[in-house]
């Protein structure tokens, strides 16, 4: 089981015929996800990797029938893009693309509080469902099916703990990277009530960064609604404030949202705070060992 | 990108928004003659107060004297001299200081009242948000702490704007009325409009000053703007003082590494910020000190690993290097081929402990175990990675 996406998730690519559009689009192929055309405009009629391209999204969905679209047009032109995703009302909108301006990304959320869009993203490597469905840039050979749901606002930094889960024989659900920016589709929040209900996760393991305060709100939601095992980790202890580390989001403003408030917020809600990142698979594993139901298939 | 004050002033006073008259000089001949220019300018008499204040892109700059009053051209030329090409060194700097090119010239307002107002971004809620205090003229954080109910926030809808109503419960929060509300509606109007036409991330006008001639006005300015939107924004993009930032993560930035000076002894070379972050944390943890935080990014080829090593060595703290790279997208082999001919280029003589996984990982340490003239340390897993770099730091 598995939450957002599956097998039979059909799936546009915007800019797929840009160099990291048509490149992630066969490795997303590659994973026998349904990529079932993509979109440039004037390209429109033309075939790619053995798909149809459409100038407009509108016209992929009706010839296709996708539920999902991911991101691949350059900062500059991603919010008419993104508008296009949002008029086809489209179910998923996955947005890969790094350094959309923040207004933009707020006219956006605007926007989707009056649509049935989940939005993931931007400036993430997407998401996976491990042996059904990619979306994203991720590599795949690192997952493994299994029980064991990761939600990230790193790229790398996911890989390696579901590289430490895969190695230490836990399988995932389902893996989202939600994005480094400052404004983001989808927070924990709103994937921590999908991945309580859904009957194939075991487990939960979140990865944050210093900066903001997505972290002290899914404590906040897990110590009121989440039942099942929740694991922690949050990268940037060691960020002097007032400085940018790579990702826009990732700042301690004010002295707030450093990395130990946002510890002391998840241990207070029972989370298990893992203290390194090379301890993720093994501390995961040791806890689980308690529930072998949740060990991977 | 943040803008000198002289600037963001600029801004406002297109906008409408009061501020005490000035002008901006690069020399002290250039300082003596706009003193004059703003005395007339204020049909004022000889003796009038000025300030001559030196342009950083830091705060704090009061009490360590980047600010001082003047009373005549001679004055505003001699203390010129004083700062311009020096560089200050304020709380807000760090011990390297920052460099003054400009200073700017402005008349000497007497206040008798000083408040806060800025405009920023609300992260979670994904709004833009006005924060108003009556608690100006001091840091506001210290407020923040001290008394948090002293800070007003009135979330804004991006599409609707900024209404009355809005702006009188900030005029009121501030105990502001009559005349004072209106400038204050109006302030917050130019502020706004500054907001969506130049893509700022932050505005703060502290303090927002009641003079004692009973005028309301913006004292001082800060504008940062959002980089990613820089694009659509080439005229404010040409006002970048690249004198103002470090020249290390100038240059990294150039070339689309992002990099960060911290104050260790070990450099790092990390794909990924969240990567790059847990290196660091990993390291601390061990017991070492990180040199940096530096994130090569996505696409990282040879000349781009080269260019981080570069980068990196360049600090010469430097005792030792960790480079942590997780291979997705990126091969494994494709590093270590280029951590070869950087580190044989380069003529690198500081260990390098090197710890590569993901894709092509065992071709990659096959290339770099077969590189024995070097002083590379090939490592599995991160945590024995980070203490070897601690251990060969420490020499």
């Amino acid at each position: 089981m598995s939450i957002l996406i599956g097998t039979d998730t059909k799936v546009i690519v915007q800019g797929i015929t840009g160099q990291a559009g048509s490149f992630h689009a066969e490795r997303m192929l590659e994973y026998k996800t349904q990529v079932v055309g993509g979109v440039t405009p004037g390209k429109g009629g033309t075939t790619t990797l053995g798909v149809p391209v459409f100038n407009t999204v509108a016209e992929a969905v009706t010839a296709t029938g996708a539920q999902a679209t991911v991101i691949f047009v350059p900062a500059q032109f991603a919010y008419p893009a993104l508008t296009e995703a949002l008029d086809a009302k489209l179910p998923l909108v996955v947005v890969i693309t790094e350094g959309i301006p923040t207004l933009d990304m707020i006219r956006i959320k605007q926007r989707l509080k009056t649509l049935p869009t989940r939005l993931i993203g931007p400036n993430c490597p997407g998401l996976i469902t491990p042996g059904a469905c990619k979306i994203g840039i991720m590599p795949g050979y690192i997952h493994k099916p299994g029980s064991v749901a990761v939600i990230s606002r790193s790229g790398t930094l996911t890989y390696d703990a579901v590289y430490q889960l895969t190695q230490a024989s836990l399988g995932q659900s389902t893996c989202v990277g939600i994005g480094g920016d400052p404004v983001i589709g989808t927070s924990f929040v709103d994937l921590l009530p999908l991945f309580e209900q859904d009957p194939g996760t075991e487990a939960i393991v979140l990865i944050g960064e210093i900066g903001g305060t997505e972290e002290e709100e899914a404590a906040a939601f897990i110590k009121a609604h989440v039942k099942k095992p929740v694991f922690a980790f949050v990268a940037g202890r060691m960020a002097p404030k007032e400085k940018r580390m790579g990702h826009a989001g990732a700042i301690i403003a004010g002295g707030k949202g450093t990395a130990d408030e946002k510890f002391a917020a998840l241990q207070a809600a029972g989370v298990t705070i893992i203290d390194s990142p090379a301890a993720i698979g093994r501390t995961v594993a040791a806890r689980l060992k308690l529930h072998p139901a949740s060990r991977s298939r | 990108m943040k803008l000198h004050e002289y600037q963001a002033k600029q801004l406002f006073d297109q906008v409408g928004i009061p501020v005490p008259f000035g002008m901006v000089a690069h020399t002290p001949e250039e300082a003596a003659r706009c003193y004059e220019t703003v005395r007339q300018q204020r049909k004022a008499p000889e003796g009038f107060l000025c300030n001559v204040k030196a342009q950083l892109h830091a705060g704090g700059r009061g009490k360590v004297g980047g600010v001082v009053m003047v009373k005549s051209p001679q004055e505003a030329a001699t203390h010129a001299a004083r700062l311009l090409g020096k560089r200050l060194v304020t709380k807000q700097t760090g011990p390297e200081g920052l460099p003054i090119s400009s200073v700017l010239i402005d008349e000497r307002t007497t206040l008798a009242k000083e408040l806060y107002l800025a405009l920023t971004i609300d992260r979670f809620h994904a709004q833009p948000m006005v924060l108003a205090s009556a608690k100006g003229g001091m840091d506001i954080e210290e407020v923040a702490a001290t008394d948090p109910a002293a800070i007003v926030r009135e979330a804004i809808d991006i599409d609707r704007g900024l209404t009355e109503p809005a702006c009188e419960r900030i005029a009121k929060a501030l105990a502001l009325s009559g005349g004072h509300a209106s400038v204050c509606a109006a302030t917050l109007r130019g502020l706004w409009q500054i907001f969506l036409e130049t893509d700022a991330a932050l505005i703060e006008v502290n303090p927002l000053g009641i003079s004692t001639a009973n005028e309301l006005l913006a004292v001082d300015a800060k504008v940062t703007l959002d980089d990613n939107a820089l694009f659509r924004h080439p005229k404010l993009a040409a006002w970048r003082d690249e004198s103002q930032e470090h020249p290390l993560e100038l240059k990294a930035s150039r070339i689309g590494i992002s990099y960060v000076g911290l104050e260790g002894n070990i450099g790092c070379l990390v794909n990924g910020a969240g990567l790059a972050m847990a290196t660091n944390d990993m390291i601390m943890l061990s017991g070492g000190a990180p040199a940096n935080f530096l994130d090569v990014g996505g696409g990282a080829n040879v000349e781009q690993v080269t260019n981080a090593f570069a980068i990196i060595l360049a600090d010469t703290r430097v005792r030792a290097v960790l480079v942590n790279i997780f291979g997705g997208i990126m091969r494994c082999d494709w590093i270590a081929e280029g951590l070869l001919k950087a580190t044989a280029q380069l003529d690198v003589k500081v260990p390098i402990v090197v710890r590569l996984q993901g894709t092509n990982v065992e071709e990659g340490r096959r290339l770099l175990a077969g590189a024995k003239q070097l002083n590379l340390i090939s490592v599995d897993a991160l945590d024995e990675a980070a203490r070897k770099v601690v251990e060969v730091a420490r020499g």
